[in-house]
């Protein structure tokens, strides 16, 4: 290279646009325009997340929205302003997923533990406050003196008010039988400000005004702002103890932070808990709990033989038909190639829910046509439901395969089978010695995706068989055609059942690393199949 | 130098005028709490209904109502996933059999219906009260019944499931009788008025009616109904098969196949064919047959930041007969609301169905239902499909006993 050129590139390649700019171009407004665009998002992101105490997507907003700065205003970083965008979305959508699944693994997030130890102390407080049996509605007017909020109400035709601290007291007799109208010594809040103010109204709803000197008596409260009834609670939060003590029998529930449960002595728990994290317990659990580790494995083997097997028939069928069809002496290939991709142009829910009713025992087109009307139950029989899930499968995926092999074998050097064929090879020497190798190069990649789609393939599974049938001791729920993926759906509970948020991101934390162990591995193996080229 | 400097300046200049665009348009800053809003979830049939009791609140209070739409299937967890972070919403539509899990996640307030609860249903009341405590506003009740075909077999009920075959082996029907039960998944909500005829309900109640954590199902009253079911399963009479799916079901039914089926009032639009007629269910096992009765109704937030606000909505507003009557017209299910109930009872198939549903027992809302109905259901479809009738039921209240306790 002559040194002049060289020297050229080189002042070129140090050269950032920035520096090359001379006044204002489109590109600079483009640019401009879309950076504002950002930095507002980006502020507005901030705002909020400061409005609602989000430390953390605080933080890392800041930082997100001064590194684009950074990297769109200076002239160093010129790579990353092509990378920068995909960074941000796979920290936003895949390591941010990875890592919250990650941190639910070690909680016992689930069923009866789905908020904080406050709220979990509110929620008993709440439940173990009731009205008062026989407690009228009395007509109520929320009164202040000093900053401080009363309740007056009309009982009888006396007139009383009270706050929180001194309890309610008689002050004269009232006019009429609505809601006071005046009450000496203290200012009426209209009722229309009341509803209007979010915070006044957060303090009504929880004033308490003890109608007696008795704390037993109960106190009055408004649900509504215009009406008073006498409420008990038979509970009393000891925040300093941190125990909640039944006032009528006398228990006391003591907080069991490694739990995140309110427990008394005598084993009793109050019914709503916390989060608390829970270390590796949920992955003990899935190996060691008899109830979940046998179907465990089990699902877990199959799941294994449903990629695997998927995968490989339909890979072979597709091949095969690629071979047939790209032979020239095929007539109408093209009519013909275009009918076989017709089960790729299908949704794949949609075929798999038309199948559950093919394969029905008894109005089930399979038994009807194919089987002179046998009543087999296909999907009732594990096996047979297992070989029904993968024949669905190879129907809707061989087409892939057909195209993607399709493609390869006529990129194939033909004067390389043809030199083969002058050496006296035979066609299936020629198939397994130069094509197959050669087809492996492009298509294993795909294989290994498709391997971890399939892995993962929950729409057929749900759709299909939904996991059916069932294990005989049916411990977990889970049944002999369910994935990995459908049994940790089951799990979650969140199509009803009970949850257990913890457990399940635990399962697809062991199902995350299997499938990158497998995929990498897979990988390093294809390497070596490009050394042939 | 220069020019990066006037590009930071450039950029903030713009960016401060897109913020100033962006903030006009959202309104004012949310921290003055000068206007007060609630938020109320609710899925697509009822926001029309719901709209309209909101315009009048609002004109009358001041305060904005934002509804959100949802799936209806989704309202449960984003529920109870949402209101621990503040971001839920005051009011939520959801159905009874939520109650447990909303109770123990602590996400659900309590609401006093004052004089106001003499209007609504008792079993609706009733549905939605947990442990002794109101936690919804009810407004519809929704059962299953017998429904059958009145050219084949007339309008009389059958006085048994036994009279019930007879009668419709004698239609000449392909199948006296169809139920379903979700392929291999099993269906235990549609068959248990069988299963109560044995005298075998999923929990046993206390003498106040609420149900405990007890399975009821053991013991000779579940083991009967156990071999009623392997009796008419395909080992025996074939009656009931695990090839019915709720669309095959409804197209056995709807085409004359069978004369007989049991559905909920969602199904009648599939029978358009059939002149319908609605009966209680028969009884099977002895005793009086009592199909689940679910009630849909409206929940309050724990931590919802407008209480007052949210209770006189949910009490003076939605709580009418003028809302309750436009909650019937949007979305028609036998309301909760007694006067309506009884007026709409003229339409002889809704009739049907309040009767079906004074003789049902509200489903279960304590949480441990929800991990009821896969055991149930699989068991049931196992036995069905010919397995050991008792040994197979057994294990399965074995097993359920075991998760419940753990």
């Amino acid at each position: 290279m002559p040194a002049d050129t060289a020297r050229r590139s080189k002042r070129i390649s140090q050269e950032s646009h920035a520096q090359r700019w001379r006044g204002i171009g489109w590109g600079f407004l483009v640019k401009l325009a879309l950076m504002a665009l950002v930095n507002a998002f980006g502020l507005a992101v901030i705002v909020s997340a400061i409005g609602t105490e989000s430390w953390i997507i605080l933080g890392v907003s800041i930082v997100l929205l001064a590194a684009a700065d950074i990297i769109y205003f200076t002239r160093r970083a010129l790579p990353l302003k092509y990378l920068y965008p995909g960074l941000v979305f796979l920290l936003a959508f895949q390591v941010f997923t990875l890592g919250y699944t990650g941190y639910v693994a070690f909680t016992n997030y689930g069923t009866g533990h789905a908020g904080s130890m406050q709220q979990a102390v509110d929620a008993a407080l709440i439940q173990s406050e009731r009205r008062v049996e026989n407690s009228p509605s009395y007509p109520l007017t929320v009164v202040e003196r000093g900053g401080e909020l009363g309740f007056a109400i009309v009982d009888d035709g006396t007139l009383r008010v009270g706050g929180p601290d001194d309890g309610l007291a008689d002050a004269g007799s009232a006019s009429g039988f609505g809601a006071p109208t005046e009450v000496p010594g203290w200012t009426l809040v209209p009722k229309g400000t009341l509803l209007t103010d979010p915070e006044l109204q957060q303090r009504v709803a929880e004033l308490r005004v003890p109608i007696s000197d008795d704390p037993n008596d109960g106190s009055l409260r408004t649900r509504d702002g215009s009406s008073a009834a006498v409420y008990r609670s038979n509970l009393v939060w000891d925040e300093q103890a941190q125990t909640i003590t039944d006032v009528d029998t006398g228990l006391v529930y003591e907080a069991d932070h490694s739990r995140g449960l309110f427990v008394a002595p005598d084993g009793s728990r109050l019914l709503t808990g916390w989060i608390v994290g829970v270390g590796f317990d949920n992955y003990v659990r899935a190996f060691t709990d008899p109830a979940l580790a046998g179907p465990l494995l089990q699902v877990t083997g199959w799941t294994f033989a449903f990629a695997v097997l998927t995968v490989f028939t339909s890979f072979a069928l597709g091949l095969f038909l690629a071979i047939v069809y790209n032979d020239p002496r095929v007539r109408a290939r093209r009519v013909l190639r275009t009918l076989f991709i017709l089960p790729y142009a299908f949704p794949a829910f949609m075929s798999a829910l038309l199948f559950r009713g093919m394969f029905n025992a008894e109005f089930g087109i399979v038994n009807d046509l194919f089987f002179f009307g046998a009543d087999i139950n296909w999907l009732g029989d594990p096996w047979l439901a297992r070989f029904a899930v993968l024949w669905v499968n190879l129907w809707l995926s061989f087409p892939y395969w057909f195209l993607v092999c399709l493609g390869a074998l006529q990129s194939l050097p033909g004067e390389t089978i043809e030199a083969a064929t002058i050496d006296g090879a035979g066609r299936w020497r020629r198939f397994r010695s130069i094509m197959l190798p050669l087809l492996l190069v492009s298509t294993a990649p795909l294989a290994i995706s498709s391997f971890a789609f399939n892995f993962n393939n929950f729409t057929i599974i749900y759709m299909l068989t939904n996991g059916g049938p069932a294990f005989d001791a049916n411990t977990a729920r889970l049944g002999a055609t369910d994935l990995l993926i459908s049994a940790i759906y089951k799990i979650s509970g969140v199509a009803g059942g009970t949850a257990d948020y913890g457990l399940a991101s635990a399962l697809s934390i062991i199902v995350f690393i299997v499938i990158g162990a497998v995929s990498a591995l897979a990988f390093r193996q294809t390497r070596k199949l490009e050394e042939i080229q | 130098m220069r020019t990066k400097l006037l590009g930071l300046g450039a950029v903030a200049a713009a960016s401060a005028l897109v913020l100033a665009g962006c903030t006009s348009t959202t309104g004012d800053d949310p921290g003055t709490g000068s206007e007060a809003e609630l938020v109320i979830w609710t899925d697509a049939e009822r926001e029309e209904a719901i709209t309209a009791a909101a315009a009048k609140f609002t004109e009358e209070t001041g305060a904005k109502v934002t509804l959100v739409q949802k799936n209806f299937e989704d309202l449960r967890a984003d529920f109870i996933a949402q209101v621990p972070t503040g971001e839920g919403p005051d009011i939520t539509v959801g159905a009874h059999d939520w109650l447990g899990a909303l109770v123990t996640a602590g996400v659900v307030d309590t609401i006093d219906l004052g004089d106001n609860a003499s209007n609504f249903e008792a079993v609706a009341l009733e549905a939605m009260t947990y442990d002794g405590q109101l936690y919804a506003l009810p407004y519809s009740l929704e059962t299953i019944a017998l429904i059958q075909n009145a050219d084949l077999v007339g309008t009389e009920a059958p006085s048994s499931w036994d009279d019930m075959i007879a009668r419709g082996q004698a239609a000449g029907t392909e199948r006296p009788f169809v139920i379903n039960t979700n392929g291999e998944t099993g269906d235990g909500y549609t068959m248990y008025g069988f299963q109560t005829s044995f005298g075998a309900p999923v929990f046993v109640q206390d003498e106040s009616g609420s149900y405990t954590s007890e399975v009821g199902m053991g013991g000779a009253a579940g083991e009967a109904f156990a071999q009623w079911l392997a009796a008419n399963g395909s080992a025996g009479t074939g009656i009931l098969s695990t090839t019915i799916d709720y669309d095959t079901n409804n197209e056995l039914f709807n085409s004359g196949k069978a004369p007989y089926t049991i559905q909920g009032p969602w199904a009648i639009s599939a029978f358009p064919d059939v002149n319908v007629v609605v009966n209680p269910i028969p009884s099977a096992g002895g005793q009086e047959a009592s199909p689940f009765v679910g009630v849909q109704g409206f929940y309050l937030s724990s931590q919802s930041k407008s209480k007052l606000l949210a209770q006189e909505f949910l009490v003076n507003y939605l709580g009418t007969e003028e809302a309750q009557r436009a909650l019937y017209e949007a979305d028609p299910r036998i309301p909760a609301w007694s006067t309506l109930a009884e007026e709409v009872s003229s339409d002889p198939i809704i009739a049907g169905f309040v009767a079906s549903s004074q003789s049902g027992v509200p489903m279960p809302s304590i949480p441990e239902m929800g991990s009821v109905w896969d055991f149930w259901n699989a068991a049931e479809s196992q036995i069905i499909s010919g397995a050991d009738p008792v040994s197979t039921w057994n294990t399965m209240i074995e097993n359920l006993t075991a998760a419940l306790a753990g």
